[in-house]
């Protein structure tokens, strides 16, 4: 399959894991931010082909993971609501609020869809013109062009049943914060290619100067995620800061003007909590005050919601490259995908459902 | 001259409570849709029960019931996956599929013309597959109360004397062979289902397979087990092996066969095509030695021309079925979870 094959090829593979042993002297422990990059790594198992200096820890780019629980019962209880239909992408389903959810609310009698996008949720709002169709809008700078311009849309055309339940994040102030944190180790980033193909690198730049970390947009394929890799430890090697691009085929300096645009439209930058992590400034998008009224949480108000976490669970720990999923106590005994006590053993790009998934106790 | 049929039109477009009431309106589905296309000497003693001799020896007995959405969709529909499943999961027992029951429930408002199409090719796949549908029943439910029609059938079958298939019989050394490509019948319903419109169309792959297993059993008795990978796809039968066996299973990952459209399909929605459903596919687990024998009769047969040999029985990781990679590294293969997600970005 083209863009894909030559991506996956294993000599490719193989003679950049060698160029990576062969560059590596020291040890380096370098985050992949994407929750889609580690779910790649662990299923082709390129943790098993580097090196043992190069460390990769796991980053906090999973959208369901990072998700605040509050965001969930909030789902919840609007989906309860009669003549809501609540619509989601579908690996939102299955995360667990504090007692169920939304597949559960979908038995109960709630009208719950799955969607691709949320322009099709404000076709369903369009053709069903006496229901509030609401869009649970998650995700970082990857989606959010996509759900601003639903929102956009809806604006220009009146639908006036049509709201998002939004809990939208942006990546550079995540790094801020993991680079700031007491117990950081990460001493290099591969940046997200899908979030920089809309963003660009150009906001890596002030993140990479201030820390003195190298940043390398990099793609999902073995090949790509090698490439990022070895780009990675030459510049530490090197002793050299900076961004440099290893997803030239999809990411620009400037990314998606267009996008952009339309999310700077809609959403303004605002404090957002993150699961497991907790609040980190201006580190969210919310719906700008010409937009209010497509606010689902101004739209419904379901009351004060203060959901308990699991004391167990350490997601918040993985989730800044703190912890491993294995070196967490409950990993594989209370919590499980089928039982999981946080969304990182949930989404399929959730680090501890990836370690669980691929490698859950060493293969023999 | 205007050559025009006798037969009175059809008084109703579409299924009407009264349809299945026992009444007028009863036998005239049964007389108008049913019969002209299932019709057979035993259906037509028109009797509640179908009477039938018996071989001596085992029988084998299957029953599924069939809910799929859309109902018709590139390559199929829900008349075809009842026949053809109910044969299979006969024919994977190492039985001779002979007869099928066929039992509807209908949704009141379903068109007449979509139910005979599906009956119409019911009895297609089942002249096919050689079996007769020799006893049913249908039943009609308020609008809403189903989806459109649920199918269910079951199915007997006599077990050829000396043939023992069975999910305990893996054996460390084994071949691990799948007849052709995987994935492809739930990518062409979920396709459909999804609206999503790919260049090419991937057609399911239902297919009776009883004819290539029995040519396979004819020269190779002496296979270990096999099985059809429906629902959970080829990742969930080998889990299934596997763990019914104590052994474990390795696959080789770049021997496994995909279509280009169903892999395109599947890199696009992040579904692993390993736990998607086929509808037309045998995975046979054999000693090592007759694996080249099995490959080359199943590959001379119309419904596995891209049969391949994919892993082997392990004395390892007992009960796990762990991936080779290309690269050289190594993953467990997991027994899916459940509904299949399509991931946010």
């Amino acid at each position: 399959m083209k863009y894909i094959d030559e991506y996956r090829d294993p000599l490719r593979a193989r003679a950049l894991l060698d160029e990576i042993r062969r560059v590596a002297v020291r040890e380096w422990t370098i985050m992949e931010i994407c929750g889609g990059q580690t779910h790649s790594i662990m299923r082709n198992g390129i943790d098993q082909l580097l090196p043992p200096n190069v460390q990769l820890v796991h980053g906090p780019g999973c959208p369901v993971c990072v998700t605040p629980l509050e965001t969930i019962e909030r789902a919840l209880a609007v989906a309860a609501r009669p003549g809501v239909i609540l619509t989601s992408f579908g690996d939102m389903l299955r995360v667990p609020g504090s007692s169920k959810d939304l597949f559960m609310a979908r038995s109960e009698g709630a009208d719950v869809r799955i969607v691709f996008s949320p322009l099709e949720a404000l076709q369903i709002a369009r053709d069903n013109p006496d229901r509030e169709v609401v869009f649970l809008a998650v995700g970082f700078e990857t989606t959010a062009p996509a759900n601003a311009m639903a929102v956009r849309q809806a604006g220009r055309e009146g639908i006036g049943n049509f709201s998002e339940l939004v809990s939208q994040v942006m990546v550079p102030p995540a790094m801020r914060a993991i680079l700031s944190s007491p117990g950081n180790r990460v001493q290099g980033f591969l940046a997200a290619g899908h979030v920089c193909a809309i963003m660009g690198w150009e906001e890596y730049e002030p993140v990479s100067a201030e820390f003195g970390v190298p940043v390398v947009p990099a793609g999902f394929e073995p090949v790509d995620l090698l490439a990022g890799i070895l780009k990675v430890v030459e510049m530490l090697e090197a002793g050299t800061a900076g961004v440099e691009n290893a997803y030239g085929r999809i990411v620009t300096r400037e990314g998606n003007t267009a996008a952009r645009r339309v999310m700077n439209e809609v959403f303004e930058v605002a404090d957002r909590p993150w699961r497991g992590i907790g609040v980190i400034p201006q580190s969210g998008l919310v719906l700008r005050e010409a937009f209010a009224r497509f606010d689902a949480e101004k739209r419904f108000d379901v009351g004060h919601i203060a959901p308990q976490e699991s004391p167990l669970c350490r997601s918040g720990e993985v989730l800044q490259g703190h912890l491993k999923p294995s070196g967490c106590p409950a990993f594989g005994r209370e919590c499980t995908p089928l039982t999981p006590l946080g969304a990182t053993m949930v989404s399929s790009e959730g680090a501890c459902a990836a370690y669980y998934k691929y490698h859950r106790n060493a293969i023999p | 001259m205007h050559p025009v049929c006798p037969a009175p039109i059809l008084s109703h477009e579409t299924v009407q409570m009264a349809h299945g009431a026992g009444g007028r309106l009863s036998q005239e589905l049964t007389k108008r849709v049913f019969m002209p296309h299932l019709r057979n000497t035993f259906l037509d003693q028109m009797d509640d029960q179908a009477k039938f001799e018996v071989v001596s020896g085992r029988m084998a007995f299957s029953t599924d019931t069939y809910v799929v959405s859309p109902l018709f969709f590139p390559g199929g529909n829900i008349g075809e996956l009842a026949v053809n499943g109910t044969v299979n999961d006969l024919a994977v027992g190492g039985a001779v599929p002979q007869y099928l029951s066929a039992g509807f429930v209908l949704e009141e408002g379903l068109a007449l013309a979509e139910l005979e199409e599906i009956v119409r090719s019911m009895a297609e796949s089942a002249r096919k597959a050689g079996v007769m549908i020799v006893c049913g029943d249908t039943k009609v439910v308020q609008k809403g109360q189903c989806d459109k029609i649920f199918i269910n059938t079951s199915g007997v079958g006599y077990v050829r004397k000396g043939i023992e298939l069975s999910c305990r019989n893996l054996k460390a050394g084994d071949a691990v062979i799948v007849s052709g490509s995987i994935g492809d019948h739930g990518m062409a319903v979920m396709t459909t289902r999804e609206g999503l419109s790919f260049q090419s169309r991937i057609s399911s792959d239902t297919a009776a397979l009883n004819g290539m297993v029995h040519a396979v059993l004819d020269v190779v008795p002496g296979v270990h087990a096999m099985r059809d990978p429906t629902r959970g796809g080829v990742a969930a039968t080998l889990n299934e092996l596997a763990s019914s066996s104590s052994v474990g299973i390795e696959l080789d990952e770049s021997a496994i066969p995909v279509r280009e459209e169903v892999r395109g399909a599947a890199e696009l929605l992040g579904i692993d095509p390993l736990t998607i459903a086929n509808e037309g596919k045998l995975l046979l687990i054999v000693p090592e030695a007759d694996s080249g024998e099995v490959l080359a009769i199943m590959r001379a047969h119309e419904h596995g021309r891209d049969a391949a040999l994919i892993g082997r029985v392990v004395d390892d990781h007992p009960g796990m079925v762990v991936m080779r990679t290309p690269f050289g590294s190594r993953r467990i293969v997991e027994m899916p979870l459940g509904e299949q997600l399509p991931r946010i970005c």
